[in-house]
C-alpha cells in the first residue's frame, strides 16, 4: 500500500486514491482538425516508462481532485506531486527518496 | 519427571504441569515449553519424515528456522492446524498434536521405500519420468504421488474461529526483540518516539533468553531483557507484540504483521480472534531479526538427534531440557564452545568437540572455557558420517590434513550431534524490501547492503557479532530512528559480557564432502529432500544459474524457505563450479517469513462482510414475500417475486403480463444519480453526451448515451432538466462511480473554462418505476399538486408535487414500453412511499416485478442494456441508437472518434432481433450466429446472441444480437451454432412489441 | 418540507455507537467567493484550510476538497438553510444540492474509539495527527465514509445509506474482543 502525498490533504494510503494513467495527454483542443492518426495517438499510444514517470491520480476517496506525480516506476517512491494544470516540477539531480 | 528435565533455571514454570499427546501418546511438559521441547524431555527426538524419502527427522532448531518437525495440532474437526512448527508451537494443557507425512506410524513408515529408492528419485526425476504420456500424468501418475506428499492435510469444514485486522502507524517499528531490537526500541521509546515492537516469540528477549552466564550491565541477560520489557511497556507511546511474525515488507515502510492470539491457549476465549493482520505504517523500520545457525554437511546428517548447537543450548537453557546424555559436536564456529560448556555443566557427556578449523585458526574466549572445563577439542577434524536407525548411535570422525586429505579416525557412541556451521543473517526483510545485499567474505555470508526503504538492520541480521556489540548497533540505529522522525535521542550505552559464536563458519561441504565425486549424500534441503547429490546433478546437466537451480532441484522452495539450507546450497554449488559464493548469486527472498494462515489475510472479509451488501428501499418488504434476489456490483437488486410455488419463469411470464395488461411496480433505486449544476450545466452535457441538451426545455428529460473518446457506447441514461441550470443525470446502475469520476475527470482537467458541480445523488432518491397501462390511475390515488393528465404531463416530461405528503420528484418515463412513472422520494420515505403504492394499487391488481421482468420487457421493446448488448466495441449506430446524436454540435466525447474509418467501415455488428423459427426455442446468451448450419469446425462466425428470453406477451421467444452487417439481412435465416444442433433463426426488427410507440403515449 | 417522520436506515445503538437523529445536508460547491457568502448564511466560517470542520450550534461546515463543503444542520432547519443559502449565494456560481438522505451518521466514542475505527481505516488517527476538528473523506475497508473528529474520543461517520450496515457490522466485529 502507498502513500500518496495529496497535493491539497497531504500524504494518504493508496486506497483513497485512483490511479489515472500518464500525465499531460492534453485532449486536442479541436478534436475534428486531429488527423487520424494524431488521434490514435491521444487514445491509446502511451509511453511504459522504466524510471520516472509523469502519472495522474484521482483522490478519489478524500478531496476528489485530480493531480499529477511523477513516480519511479522501479522503486514506486513518489519523487514529486503537484496539482492538475502545473507544469512537473524539476527535480533535484539523483532524485530524492 | 524426565531426567533430561533439569532441576530449576530456564523460563518454564515448573509449578505448571501440563499434559499433551504426541501421535496418541500422553506426555507431560510445563508451562513455558514449545512441543518440541516439552518432547525433547521426553527423550522424543524422532518428530516427523521426510517430504520425499519419508526418512525419520528429529528437531534440527528451536525457532523459526525449524525444516523438519512440522507437525498437526488438532483441536476438533474442523481446527487442525497442519504444517506447524514444533518448535513454535507453545505447549498448553491438553494440546493433541500428531506427526505428518507417515503411515501407518512415525517409527514404521511404509512410505520409507522411497529411501531405499531414492537412487531411483532424483532430482528433476519427476519432470522427466512423468513427461509422456500426457495423458498418463493426470490418471496414472499424479494422484499417487499426490497421496504421498503433501505435507499434512488441510481441514475440510470452514473455519470457525473469527480473525481480525489493524491498521497501526508508529514513528520507528523494532521487528525482533532480541538484545539488537530491544536496545533500539528503548533508544526510541525513551526519546519519545511512537514505536512498536514485534516479535515471533511468545517471550520477548531472542537470544537473551538462551544465554547462561552473559550479562548486560551487571545482571543476567534474561533478567535485563525482562527489566527493559517492563520499562518499555510502561510507556504510552510504545507497544509490545509478541507471539507476531513481521511476515511481509510491502512498499513505502508498511509492514504486515501476523499476530496469533489465542493459538497457545488451551480454553480460547469465544470472543478473542484467533489471529489478527496488522498493516503496520511505520516512518523508520528497524531490523533486528537475528541470524540462524548452518547444519553442517555429511552423510547422516537429517538423523534424529542431529541438531543445531545453538538449538541444544537454547534447550537447555531456555526450556531446561538437557537435550541428550553423551553429545559430539561439530564446531564450525565457536558456537560450539559455548554449547559444550553450558551443556557440560548441566551433565551431559561431551564425547568430543571435533572442529573442523584448523588449530591456528581457532582462538578466543571460547576456546578458553571449554578448555578451562577440560573437554575434549579435536582441531582439524571433520564429521565424516553419522549412524542409527531412528536416532544417531554413533559419528565417524577424521582427520583434515593440510594438503586437505581426509583420512578416518575414530567412531564415537553419542546420542545427540550438534553442528555449528556458522550464522546465516536472516536478511529476508531487508530484501523483501527491495534492500540490496552483498556478500561479506569475512563472515561468509550475504548482508544488507543499500536500502530501498527507510529501514536499518541492526545486530546479527546484519552481521554483527557478539552481545555487546549487537546492543551497541541497535542503540545507535534506534537512537537514530527516533531521530529522524523529531524525537531527538541519544544512543544508551550497555556493558555485556558473552560467550559469543565468532564469525567464522563452514558455507556448503565438509572438507572430504567437496572433495569426492560423486560427492557422499548429505541432506542440503531437510524439508524437501534435497542433497548434495542432487545439486551436484544438477550442474552436472547444465544448470549454471543458482535460480535454474532451485527450480531444479526445489531447494529452498519448501515452507521453510531454505532458512537453514540456502547458504549450504550456494556454497556447495560455488565450490562445486570452482566459483565464489558471491559470483553464484542469490535467489530471491519473497513473503511471507514464515507461513500465514488464510484468516489472517481474509480478516473480516468474510460471508456477509466480505463486500458490503447495499439494499434498496424495498428490500426488508422483499424479503418478507419470499423475493429471490440477485448481485448487481454490491446492490441486492430483486430478480424475482415468486408466487406460491412459482419457477422463475412462471413468475417472470406472470410479471411481464402483469405490466402489460394493468400495472407493475419495480424498485429501480440503484440507477445512478447525479445532479449536474452550474450556469454551464448545459454546455457541459453537451460535450459531455452525444445528445443536444441546450434544446432541453427544464421539466422535460430525454434519454442520453455516453461514449468514450474511442466512440464506443460507455452508459446511457434519462437526465432531466430540472432547471436552466440544474440537470438530473442517471446512470446505469454499475456505471455510476465511474461515470461520476470521468465528469470529475473532464470538469477538472479540460474544460476547466465551465462553470459546473457535480454531486452523487445516487442514495439520496428511492426511486420506484409504475408501468402499465393503469399507472395513472395508480398514482392519481396519492400524487397531490401534479397534473397528471397525458397533456399537462406528457412522456418525458418531470413534475414536481407530493406523494402521501412526502416531496415528490416525478418523471414520466418508460423502460418497459408501457405508460410510465418513475417516482423520486428522498429515500428515508423510500419503503413508505413503495408500500403505499402497493396498497394504491391493490384495485388494479398491481405486479411488483424484478430485474428479470424488468430485463423481457425492455427487450420485447428493443431498449439497449449497456454492458449486455453492447461490449464496449460498440458505436452508437452498432447499437442502434444513433438517432440520439446531437448532429449539429461541435464536438462531443466520442465524437472524433465515430469517424476513425474502422468504425464506418462495412461489415460492423449491428444490433438486430432474432425470431428462432421454432419459437418454443429460446437461444442461449452468448450463442455464435452464423450463415450456414453444419459448417466444418471452425465455423465462421457473424455475431452472437446478446440477449434472450421467452417473451410471454409474445408468445414466443425473442432476442437480441450483434451480426456483421445485421440490418442489411432483415429477413434473412442464418443459424445460431449450438452443440445439440444448429438452431435457424431469423433476423428482424429489435423492436418486437408496438413498434410504433402507442402504449407509451396514452 | 414535510411533515413526516423521516425513517433513515435502522442502526443499533451499543456502547460505543450511538445513531445520530436525521439531519438537513447540503453538498455545497464552489468558489470562495461563494464560499464566503456561504460562511454568512449558514452562521457558520466554512473552513479555507484542508480536513477542518467549522461548527456554530447545530451547523457545521466539513471541509471535503478545495472546493467542497458538506453543510449540516437540524433536520428541521432545512427549508429554512436552503432559503437562506439561496439567497446569500444569489448568482455566484456554486452548486447546492439536498443531500440530506444519501447518507446516515452515528459515532463512534469512547476509549476504544480510535482503536475500532484503525480496524478499517487505514488513516492514522492517533489525536496528534487527527485531531479534533479534523474532517474527511476516507474509507473504511471497502466503504468510503467522512469520518470527523468531534472530541478526543469521539468520531462523527457520514456513511451513504447502503453502506451503513457493513460499516456498522464491521465494528461490531472489531468490538466482540472488547467485550471479554
Ligand atoms: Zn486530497
Amino acid at each position: 500500500m502507498l502513500i500518496i502525498d495529496c497535493p491539497y490533504c497531504g500524504p494518504r494510503p493508496e486506497p483513497e486514491f485512483a490511479h489515472g494513467g500518464q500525465a499531460h495527454v492534453a485532449r486536442p483542443a479541436d478534436p475534428s482538425q486531429a488527423t487520424d492518426q494524431e488521434w490514435l495517438e491521444f487514445l491509446y499510444l502511451r509511453h511504459n516508462t522504466r524510471g520516472v514517470f509523469a502519472e495522474r491520480w484521482r483522490h478519489a476517496r478524500g478531496c476528489g481532485r485530480f493531480f499529477n506525480a511523477l513516480r519511479d516506476t522501479t522503486t514506486d517512491h513518489f519523487l514529486a506531486t503537484y496539482r492538475a494544470g502545473e507544469k512537473p516540477p524539476v527535480l533535484p539531480a539523483g532524485g530524492a527518496r | 519427571m524426565s531426567a533430561l528435565r533439569t532441576a530449576a533455571g530456564g523460563r518454564i514454570d515448573r509449578t505448571q504441569r501440563l499434559t499433551f499427546t504426541f501421535d496418541g501418546r500422553r506426555y507431560q511438559g510445563f508451562a513455558g515449553d514449545t512441543l518440541a521441547s516439552a518432547l525433547l524431555a521426553n527423550g522424543v527426538h524422532l518428530m516427523g519424515r521426510s517430504f520425499k524419502y519419508h526418512r525419520p527427522r528429529g528437531v534440527l532448531g528451536a525457532g523459526a528456522e525449524e525444516p523438519n518437525a512440522l507437525v498437526t495440532v488438532n483441536r476438533d474437526i474442523a481446527r487442525h492446524t497442519p504444517n506447524l512448527r514444533a518448535t513454535q508451537v507453545e505447549l498448553y494443557d491438553g494440546l493433541v498434536a500428531e506427526s505428518q507425512h507417515r503411515w501407518p506410524s512415525l517409527t514404521f513408515d511404509v512410505g520409507a521405500i522411497n529411501n531405499l529408492l531414492s537412487p531411483f528419485l532424483p532430482a528433476g526425476f519427476y519432470n522427466k519420468t512423468f513427461m509422456w504420456p500426457r495423458s498418463a500424468w493426470h490418471k496414472v501418475w499424479e494422484p499417487p504421488i499426490r497421496a504421498a506428499a503433501g505435507l499434512g492435510v488441510a481441514p475440510t469444514l470452514p473455519d470457525p474461529d473469527r480473525y481480525a485486522q489493524q491498521f497501526a502507524h508508529c514513528d520507528v517499528l523494532v521487528v525482533g526483540a532480541g538484545p539488537a531490537g530491544l536496545a533500539a526500541a528503548l533508544a526510541a521509546a525513551t526519546a519519545g518516539a511512537r514505536v512498536i515492537l514485534c516479535d515471533e516469540q511468545a517471550e520477548m528477549g531472542g537470544s537473551l533468553l538462551s544465554e547462561r552466564d552473559a550479562t548486560i550491565d551487571g545482571q543476567p541477560a534474561a533478567a535485563w531483557a525482562d527489566a527493559t520489557l517492563a520499562r518499555l511497556a510502561a510507556m504510552k507511546r510504545v507497544r509490545l507484540l509478541p507471539r507476531t511474525t513481521a511476515f511481509g515488507y510491502f512498499p513505502h515502510n508498511n509492514i504486515g504483521l501476523s499476530e496469533r492470539i489465542t493459538e497457545h491457549l488451551a480454553q480460547p476465549s469465544p470472543s478473542a480472534p484467533r489471529e489478527r493482520m496488522w498493516q503496520v505504517r511505520a516512518h523508520e523500520v528497524v531490523i533486528a531479526t537475528g541470524a540462524i545457525e548452518r547444519p553442517l554437511l555429511f552423510p547422516g546428517n537429517d538423523l534424529p538427534g542431529v541438531m543445531l548447537a545453538s538449538a541444544a543450548r537454547t534447550y537447555l537453557n531456555r526450556y531446561g531440557v538437557r537435550v541428550g546424555t553423551r553429545a559430539v559436536i561439530a564446531a564450525g564456529s565457536d558456537s560450539a564452545f559455548a554449547a559444550a560448556v553450558d551443556l557440560a555443566a548441566a551433565g551431559i557427556q561431551i564425547a568430543a568437540i571435533a572442529d573442523v578449523r584448523a588449530p591456528n585458526a581457532v582462538d578466543g574466549p571460547g576456546l578458553a572455557a571449554a578448555r578451562a572445563a577440560g573437554l575434549p577439542i579435536r582441531s582439524s577434524a571433520t564429521v565424516l558420517a553419522a549412524t542409527g536407525k531412528l536416532r544417531i548411535a554413533a559419528v565417524k570422525l577424521g582427520s583434515v590434513a593440510s594438503n586437505g586429505n581426509v583420512s578416518p579416525t575414530e567412531t564415537l557412541a553419542c546420542d545427540v550431534l550438534l553442528m555449528s556451521g556458522g550464522f546465516t543473517p536472516s536478511v529476508h526483510l531487508h530484501s523483501q524490501s527491495r534492500g540490496k545485499l552483498a556478500f561479506n567474505e569475512e563472515l561468509g555470508a550475504f548482508v544488507p547492503a543499500a536500502t530501498a526503504e527507510r529501514s536499518r538492520s541492526v545486530g546479527s541480521c546484519r552481521g554483527i557479532n557478539g552481545l555487546a556489540a549487537s546492543l551497541e548497533d541497535g542503540a545507535v540505529a534506534g537512537a537514530a530512528a527516533a531521530t529522524a522522525t523529531g524525537h531527538a535521542a541519544t544512543a544508551p550505552r550497555f556493558v555485556a559480557s558473552a560467550l559469543d559464536a565468532g564469525i567464522d563458519g563452514v558455507p556448503g561441504a565438509l572438507p572430504q564432502l567437496a572433495a569426492a565425486i560423486p560427492p557422499a549424500k548429505a541432506f542440503v534441503d531437510f524439508q524437501n529432500d534435497v542433497t548434495t547429490r542432487d545439486l551436484a546433478l544438477a550442474r552436472r546437466e547444465g544448470f549454471e544459474s543458482i535460480e535454474h537451480i532451485k527450480r531444479y532441484t526445489t531447494t529452498g522452495m519448501a515452507t521453510d524457505q531454505g532458512k537453514t539450507s540456502g547458504l549450504n546450497a550456494l556454497g556447495f554449488v560455488a565450490a562445486e563450479s570452482d566459483r565464489r559464493i558471491g559470483e553464484v548469486g542469490l535467489t530471491t527472498y519473497r513473503m511471507p517469513y514464515t507461513p500465514v494462515t488464510f484468516g489472517a489475510f481474509a480478516g473480516f472479509a468474510r460471508g456477509d462482510q466480505f463486500d458490503p451488501v447495499r439494499k434498496t428501499p424495498s428490500h426488508d418488504w422483499t424479503v418478507a414475500r419470499g423475493g429471490v434476489f440477485e448481485d448487481v456490483g454490491m446492490w441486492k437488486r430483486t430478480r424475482f417475486f415468486p408466487l406460491g410455488r412459482e419457477d422463475m419463469h412462471a413468475a417472470v411470464d406472470r410479471e411481464c403480463l402483469g405490466v402489460r395488461n394493468s400495472v407493475g411496480m419495480f424498485d429501480a433505486s440503484t440507477l445512478g444519480k447525479i445532479e449536474v449544476v452550474g450556469k454551464d450545466a448545459a454546455e457541459f452535457l453537451n460535450r459531455f453526451y452525444v445528445n443536444n441538451w441546450s434544446s432541453l426545455a427544464p421539466g422535460r428529460s430525454r434519454y442520453g448515451i455516453l461514449l468514450r473518446d474511442d466512440g464506443f457506447v460507455y452508459d446511457d441514461g434519462v437526465i432531466g432538466r430540472l432547471a436552466a441550470d440544474r440537470f438530473h443525470v442517471t446512470t446505469t446502475t454499475g456505471g455510476a462511480a465511474r461515470v461520476f469520476g470521468m465528469m470529475e475527470d473532464y470538469i477538472q482537467t479540460e474544460w476547466t473554462d465551465l462553470s459546473v458541480w457535480i454531486t452523487s445523488t445516487t442514495e439520496q432518491w428511492s426511486v420506484v418505476a409504475v408501468q402499465g397501462p393503469r399507472a395513472r390511475d395508480v398514482l392519481t390515488k396519492l400524487v397531490t399538486g401534479i397534473d397528471l393528465s397525458p397533456t399537462a404531463l406528457p412522456h418525458m416530461a418531470i413534475a414536481h408535487g407530493e406523494i402521501c405528503g412526502i416531496p415528490l420528484m416525478l418523471f414520466r418515463v418508460s423502460f418497459s414500453g408501457e405508460l410510465g412513472f418513475e417516482v423520486n422520494v428522498p429515500a428515508d420515505y423510500g419503503t413508505l412511499v413503495w408500500e403505499a403504492i402497493h396498497d394504491a394499487g391493490q384495485e388494479f391488481g398491481i405486479t411488483p416485478y424484478g430485474t428479470e421482468a424488468m430485463h423481457v420487457l425492455r427487450a420485447e421493446k428493443g431498449y439497449i442494456i449497456v454492458g449486455q448488448d453492447t461490449d464496449g466495441t460498440m458505436t452508437p449506430d452498432d447499437a442502434a441508437v444513433a438517432w440520439a446524436i446531437g448532429k449539429t454540435k461541435p464536438d462531443f466525447i466520442g465524437k472524433r472518434g465515430l469517424e476513425r474509418p474502422a468504425l464506418k467501415a462495412a461489415g460492423r455488428k449491428q444490433l438486430v432481433g432474432l425470431q428462432t423459427v421454432d419459437p418454443k426455442v429460446v437461444l442461449e446468451e452468448g450463442a455464435q450466429v452464423v450463415v450456414t448450419a453444419n459448417q466444418p469446425v471452425p465455423y465462421v462466425m457473424i455475431g452472437y446472441v446478446t440477449s434472450s428470453y421467452h417473451s410471454a406477451a409474445l408468445g414466443r421467444s425473442i432476442a437480441l444480437a450483434a451480426v456483421a452487417d445485421g440490418r442489411a439481412r432483415m429477413g434473412e435465416i442464418l443459424y445460431v451454432a449450438m452443440p445439440g444442433g444448429d438452431i435457424p433463426v431469423k433476423i428482424v426488427s429489435p423492436v418486437f412489441y408496438d413498434p410504433q410507440g402507442a402504449r407509451i403515449n396514452v | 418540507m414535510s411533515k413526516l417522520k423521516r425513517h433513515p436506515p435502522h442502526i443499533d445503538r451499543r456502547d460505543w455507537l450511538a445513531p445520530l437523529p436525521a439531519a438537513t445536508r447540503f453538498s455545497f460547491r464552489g468558489s470562495s467567493e461563494a464560499a464566503a457568502a456561504a460562511s454568512r448564511a449558514l452562521g457558520v466560517e466554512l473552513s479555507q484550510v484542508a480536513c477542518r470542520a467549522h461548527v456554530a450550534g447545530e451547523r457545521a461546515a466539513l471541509w471535503l476538497g478545495p472546493d467542497e463543503q458538506l453543510l449540516i444542520g437540524a433536520e428541521s432547519e432545512a427549508a429554512t438553510l436552503r432559503d437562506s443559502l439561496t439567497v446569500a449565494l444569489g448568482d455566484i456560481p456554486h452548486s447546492l444540492v439536498d443531500i440530506s438522505h444519501r447518507q446516515v451518521a452515528f459515532v463512534v466514542h469512547g476509549a476504544h474509539a480510535e482503536w475500532l475505527l484503525q480496524s478499517g481505516c487505514p488513516l492514522d488517527l492517533e489525536l496528534s495527527h487527527f485531531p479534533v476538528g479534523m474532517c474527511t473523506r476516507t474509507v473504511f475497508l471497502k466503504a468510503e465514509i467522512v469520518l470527523w473528529r468531534t472530541a478526543p474520543d469521539t468520531f462523527r461517520l457520514e456513511v451513504w445509506r447502503s453502506f451503513a450496515e457493513y460499516v456498522t457490522s464491521l465494528l461490531a466485529e472489531a468490538a466482540i474482543e472488547l467485550s471479554a
